[in-house]
């Protein structure tokens, strides 16, 4: 690890940041291109939802983690208050994992 | 930032509290890793401050803990941060009106701070959400950090508190109000099956940008209807 390989990885991230909030301040966006974008960002979480519910290093992350998301994402459903959600899930997945299940 | 005070809710702070307390476990868990990889204290600081997005983080201490070659993560760790370009697009106006405040909100982009004002509207309730869970999650992943870094070995695994199964379902909360409209849960549908159908074949990170090809659910929606 070196000073290089810290900023190369902090000012590239921070200008990926940018660029997006720059091209959007750039240009007037259409009705439809809004929904798009809007679109984009709800399909990029979707994807992160299930890719870190699901697997872990490329392969099945075992029953434990997708048991706990899903017992969130029905209290999230019955409209259970958010900090709720976030403790019933990280309780139901650490549980799972007291009793052995990986 | 009087603003922001005025037009934050309790019910957003306690919220955005909820998730920077798991985050500092994160947090907690990357500062004993970076120990235990051999990066010096200042350097681990910096990673965190001058980066703060987690997983990228997580990718580079894993590589110099193998071994490997850090240049190679670092590119890794850029491709798997581009998802941040779409959300910038998405959300831009809501960050700030003034350039000094969006060149200081654009580094607290990450993906809840991002789901978080969305679950809020564009409007001022959006824009102090994402100030509040941004700001939030800064301070609580670096203390968090530097707390591992500290304790070492002493910090548990962070799998044993579940933390890792409170995030995706936190995200999941938060995306819900927008999953109500039907060419949004088809996007989402899609973008979700493509990314897991390609986890096994790409690098960490990539699968979830490939989920973009979700949108083309939405074409077909509209044509269709």
């Amino acid at each position: 690890m070196s000073w290089a390989a810290v900023l190369t990885l902090g000012i590239g991230t921070y200008l990926l940041r940018l660029v997006g909030i720059v091209l959007r301040d750039r240009m007037t966006v259409p009705e439809r291109v809004e929904r798009y974008l809007d679109l984009a960002a709800t399909a990029l979480l979707v994807a992160l939802v299930a890719t870190a519910t699901l697997t872990e290093g490329g392969g099945f992350a075992g029953w434990a983690r997708p048991a706990g998301v899903l017992v969130g994402a029905l209290a999230a459903w019955r409209r259970v208050p958010f900090v709720l959600v976030v403790v019933l899930a990280a309780a139901t997945t650490a549980g799972l994992r007291m009793l052995g299940v990986p | 930032m009087r603003s922001l005070t005025r037009t934050l809710h309790a019910d957003d702070l306690r919220d955005a509290l909820a998730l920077a307390a798991a985050i500092a476990v994160v947090g907690a868990s990357f500062g004993a890793l970076a120990g235990t990889a051999g990066v010096p204290f200042v350097l681990m600081i910096a990673l965190s401050v001058v980066v703060f997005a987690g997983a990228s983080q997580f990718l580079v201490v894993a590589v110099v803990a193998a071994g490997g070659n850090v240049f190679a993560a670092v590119a890794a760790g850029l491709l798997m941060n581009a998802r941040h370009v779409p959300f910038g697009l998405a959300i831009g106006d809501t960050i700030a009106d003034r350039w000094p405040a969006r060149l200081l909100g654009a580094h607290l982009l990450i993906d809840e701070s991002v789901a978080f004002s969305r679950a809020r509207g564009s409007g001022p309730r959006g824009r102090a959400a994402y100030w509040t869970c941004g700001i939030l999650l800064f301070v609580f992943w670096n203390a968090g950090a530097i707390v591992g870094r500290l304790a070492g070995s002493a910090i548990p695994d962070p799998a044993a508190f579940g933390v890792d199964a409170a995030f995706p379902a936190a995200l999941l909360a938060m995306l819900l109000p927008a999953l109500r409209r039907a060419d949004a849960r088809r996007v989402g549908l899609a973008a979700a099956v493509v990314a897991l159908a390609a986890t096994p074949f790409l690098p960490a990170g990539v699968p979830v940008i490939v989920g973009l090809l979700g949108l083309l659910a939405a074409r077909t929606a509209r044509e269709a209807s």
